[in-house]
């Protein structure tokens, strides 16, 4: 079947197999590789993007269900001239990451988390997480990256 | 000012924030353009005999471009004849446990093989599975008829000494069980393979190209320099990605076998089922000592599930057995170990790999030891550890522990907790019967790090002519952070800002001798190797320089500011890097350094867990978590307490929530992140790390490992506190993960003994 996704201001086009996930849609046809595939049961939220701005495991979403959208990854999540939204940053400056992997659907999940609540309680982000699975930091960092971005004006 | 022991942001972030890393399945490189995909066929069954497989189904599906099962083994190099336990890459004749490879299937297209797979029919005929660790000693069915037992190893004691527990006062025994949990790294294991010219290039997840190369080599009978592993950014690791398994292996022959670029992932389901598990010991404590606190024997009797093939089962319960007495002087202190097969999946290392069991041993131990005389736990640990003056120490094991101040270790995370205050509000909350107790765990650990120090580590240092440096290293980061670490210790001894050094690893090509990354060993023998040749180019630099400027080399000086080398008193002339660079020859200013250690190292440690336990549900809350992690002196802050806070959770998650879990016939019933209960950000605290160093003077940098620490730890800490929470109702003991059920039947079954 054929689809039209707007992937980071992008618009891709391709016929490809009903059954394609859109996590395979991004990696493998748009080529953006960044938004991994940690799990097959919807647990880890390694593949977390927003799609059409709210939040959603694209390992659970079939490129089908994502025709005429719009996807942001974590490829473009930074603005145009290269600056880091918020949420990188602090990702970076609290040592929010170890090895990697997680990253991108966790700063997704953040970004989403800080839109429906731009001032969360340390409480707040830990629930607010609990679907994205870190074996590195022991969410320590993470926890305090999401309420450093928080403090953060336009976040 | 020096870079050392400062809050260095890492380098690697900016790359894994915007474009993500590139990990295996990312890889995008020409050599794998058109890349067929491995989806493996795997047994349903605990223990079975392969009766027959019938490939015509899969081989008529579109896309599909090769099937191999166990009869393609032959063109392989046969296993020795002297391992009756040798484990094959695809089952042959039988199967030993559920997750086991039996064939593999190549297609053009990922989803191809799913289907395909779904196709190889594969006859079995069921064999009794070894579950449990009894039936496995018993051995009414053997995993390998041929080895005659399930014991693949065993050690220690020969006989028992019961006299030395004859005189103490009191003498505790315990069954305790360290259950059986997985790593799940983020990534699940992945390979890619490429075969050209006579020559495989192997893309591999893993936390060592070298041995990872070796292993393929070896078991595709192929020459190592006809294999060049690359290991691109990993996921995780935790010690379950050390070397190639036999999956990885596999991986490369399909690319051989077929002459086609292929690339493989496994699914987290598989991933839970195959990646090797970590812990799956079972011990017999007993500990005795007098009334005044005094431990004077301990003996740890111990049985380790190897699961069904001998990858590093034998290992990790030598380690335990090494590490048991922990911290403490303790006169007489006895070990005995068995390794025994079960129709599980394979254990081997997990973070800490076999101290964190000797440390939860000991730590239920002597917890139990104080409840039973009535003491304070941090009073009965501040008796009996090993006090500073008797170091070096050699343990009744033969453990040589190098540097340690455990009770000042354990004094300042008492501080820093508030014990005092803590036991207060306990008793309090006791006196009013609030349903939500309070516990206070306490572990004080040692570890052994520094993993095969023997081998030590590879470094290359070159100075470029544009006075930029690159740095090969043989150790292999998988989140640690080493690009950051390697550059600062560059700068720090060259005065070159780290902005300028890029630091390379895990390429057997580019990088011919390596060890990698395990047993907390990067920093003191990779680091020290890259500090060691930084200091080599240096003394290389002053001689050039005193020869370009016609000076003595003892009137030579860096000045760090200007990067330039001059003469003592004149200010006006001085060489920078590049131009010493050049004066070097065309391959620039290089350093090699093998560094090696005959000793390993001891970090140690005290942390301090509290919980709240609802005495109504049995539901554990952790609700702060603070620790001392002494590793000696710390390169860079941010990273050591990243590994400590990983770390920590990790113990926490054994001591709370994870355990992997079989039925009785095998059948793995946590296989999918669904029923494993993997630790989420909900339950866990915020940390609380004090900072304690205490230099080991077995390398230059003074340094120990930190990346297993937190783990060993945190685990019976936690488990203490578990305990401690309900011991006035009676409660000694509670095996982990301390589930709510667990608890609540531990409350009920101890009011009902009342």
């Amino acid at each position: 079947m054929k689809v039209t996704i707007t992937v980071n201001g992008k618009q891709m086009e391709d016929d490809i197999e009903d059954r394609t996930l859109l996590v395979h849609f991004l990696r493998d046809i748009a080529g953006l590789t960044a938004t991994n595939v940690g799990c097959d049961t919807t647990s880890c939220g390694a593949c977390t993007v927003l799609l059409d701005g709210e939040s959603v495991k694209s390992c659970t979403v079939l490129a089908a269900q994502a025709d005429g959208g719009a996807v942001t990854t974590v490829e473009g999540l930074a603005g145009a001239d290269g600056s880091l939204h918020p949420v990188q940053r602090a990702f970076h400056a609290e040592h929010g990451l170890q090895c990697g992997f997680c990253t991108p659907g966790m700063v997704m999940a953040a970004v989403s988390l800080l839109k429906e609540n731009p001032h969360p309680t340390e409480q707040q982000v830990r629930t607010g997480l609990e679907g994205n699975l870190c074996r590195c930091t022991g969410y320590h960092n993470i926890v305090r990256a999401v309420l450093a971005a928080s403090a953060e004006e336009g976040a | 000012m020096s870079i050392m022991g400062t809050r260095v942001v890492r380098v690697e972030d900016p790359r894994l924030l915007t474009a993500g890393g590139t990990y295996t399945d990312d890889l995008r490189v020409p050599e794998l353009a058109g890349a067929a995909h491995v989806t493996f066929v795997r047994s349903p069954f605990a223990h079975a005999r392969i009766t027959g497989i019938d490939i015509s189904a899969a081989q008529a599906e579109p896309g599909v471009v090769a099937v191999m099962t166990g009869q393609d083994l032959d063109e392989l190099p046969a296993p020795p004849a002297d391992n009756p336990v040798s484990e094959p890459l695809l089952a042959k004749d039988t199967v030993r446990f559920v997750g086991e490879p039996v064939a593999l299937v190549v297609t053009d297209g990922r989803y191809q093989g799913e289907d395909a797979a779904e196709l190889v029919s594969v006859d079995y005929e069921a064999l009794t599975a070894v579950v449990d660790i009894p039936a496995s000693i018993e051995g009414e069915t053997l995993l390998f008829p041929a080895s005659g037992s399930n014991v693949l190893a065993a050690g220690g004691a020969e006989t028992s000494d019961d006299a030395a527990f004859a005189d103490c006062d009191v003498v505790v025994e315990r069954t305790i069980v360290n259950q059986r949990v997985a790593p799940v790294p983020l990534e699940t294991r992945a390979a890619a393979a490429a075969w050209t010219d006579g020559k495989l290039t192997v893309w591999i997840s893993t936390q060592n190209a070298h041995w990872s190369r070796d292993a393929i080599a070896g078991g595709l009978g192929l020459e190592p320099t006809a294999v060049r592993v690359i290991t691109p950014d990993v996921g995780g690791g935790f010690g379950a990605k050390i070397g190639a398994d036999p999956d990885g292996i596999a991986v490369a022959w399909a690319a051989k076998k077929t002459g086609r670029p292929v690339r493989w992932v496994e699914s987290r389901s598989e991933n839970l089922v195959a990646m090797t598990h970590g812990r799956g010991q079972r011990h017999i404590l007993k500990i005795g000592g007098d009334r005044d606190g005094r431990i004077k024997a301990y003996r740890l009797d111990l049985v380790q599930d190897a699961g069904a093939y001998p990858r590093m089962a034998p290992l990790l319960a030598t380690l335990t057995s090494l590490m048991a007495s922990g911290v403490y002087d303790i006169p007489h202190v006895e070990t005995r170990f068995q390794v025994a097969l079960t129709n599980t999946t394979p254990i081997a290392a997990y973070r800490g790999a076999g101290r964190p069991e000797a440390t939860a041993a000991i730590e239920r131990a002597v917890d139990l030891f104080a409840a039973e005389i009535g003491m304070d736990p941090a009073e009965v640990r501040r008796r009996n550890v090993i006090p500073p003056d008797r170091f070096p120490y050699t343990t009744p094991g033969g453990a040589e522990y190098d540097t340690g101040e455990y009770a000042a270790a354990l004094d300042k995370v008492l501080a820093a907790a508030g014990y005092d205050e803590l036991r207060a509000e306990q008793a309090r909350r006791r006196e009013n019967g609030d349903p939500v107790q309070l516990g206070i765990g306490l572990s004080t650990y040692v570890e052994i790090t520094g993993g095969v120090p023997e081998a030590g580590e590879t470094a290359r240092v070159v100075v470029h002519d544009d006075g930029t440096v690159t740095v090969f290293t043989g150790s292999s980061p998988h989140g640690q952070g080493h690009a950051t670490s390697w550059a600062m210790l560059v700068q720090d001894e060259l005065g070159i800002p780290m902005e300028k050094v890029t630091v390379l690893h895990g390429d057997t090509e580019s990088i011919p001798v390596g060890i990698g990354t395990f047993g907390s060993r990067s920093l003191q023998l990779g680091g020290t190797a890259v500090h060691q040749a930084a200091l080599e180019v240096k003394e290389k630099a002053r001689e050039l320089a005193a020869n370009e400027l016609e000076a003595n080399t003892a009137d030579l000086e860096f000045d760090v500011a200007g990067g330039l080398w001059r003469v003592r008193g004149t200010p006006d002339i001085g060489l920078d890097w590049g131009r010493l660079a050049q004066l070097a020859g065309p391959d620039g200013l290089v350093a090699d350094v093998h560094f090696t250690s005959d000793k390993s190292t001891f970090p140690f440690g005290a942390h301090v867990a509290v919980v709240e336990v609802d005495t109504e549900t049995g539901k554990t809350t952790l609700v702060r978590h603070v620790t001392v992690d002494d590793a000696g002196p710390v390169l860079n802050p941010i990273l050591a307490e990243g590994q400590r806070q990983g770390g920590i959770a990790q113990g926490a998650a054994q001591a709370l929530l994870e355990e992997v879990l079989y039925d009785p016939q095998g059948n793995p019933v946590t296989s999918t992140l669904v029923d494993y209960s993997f630790v989420t950000a909900t339950e866990l605290p915020s940390f609380e790390l004090v900072q304690m160093e205490t230099p080991t003077n077995l390398n230059p940098l003074g340094v120990k490992g930190i990346g297993e620490a937190g783990t060993i730890g945190s685990t019976p800490a936690v488990q203490n506190a578990v305990v401690d929470a309900v011991a006035h109702l009676g409660v000694r003991h509670i095996d982990m993960p301390t589930t709510p059920e667990r608890v609540w039947t531990a409350i009920n079954e101890a009011r009902a003994g009342q």
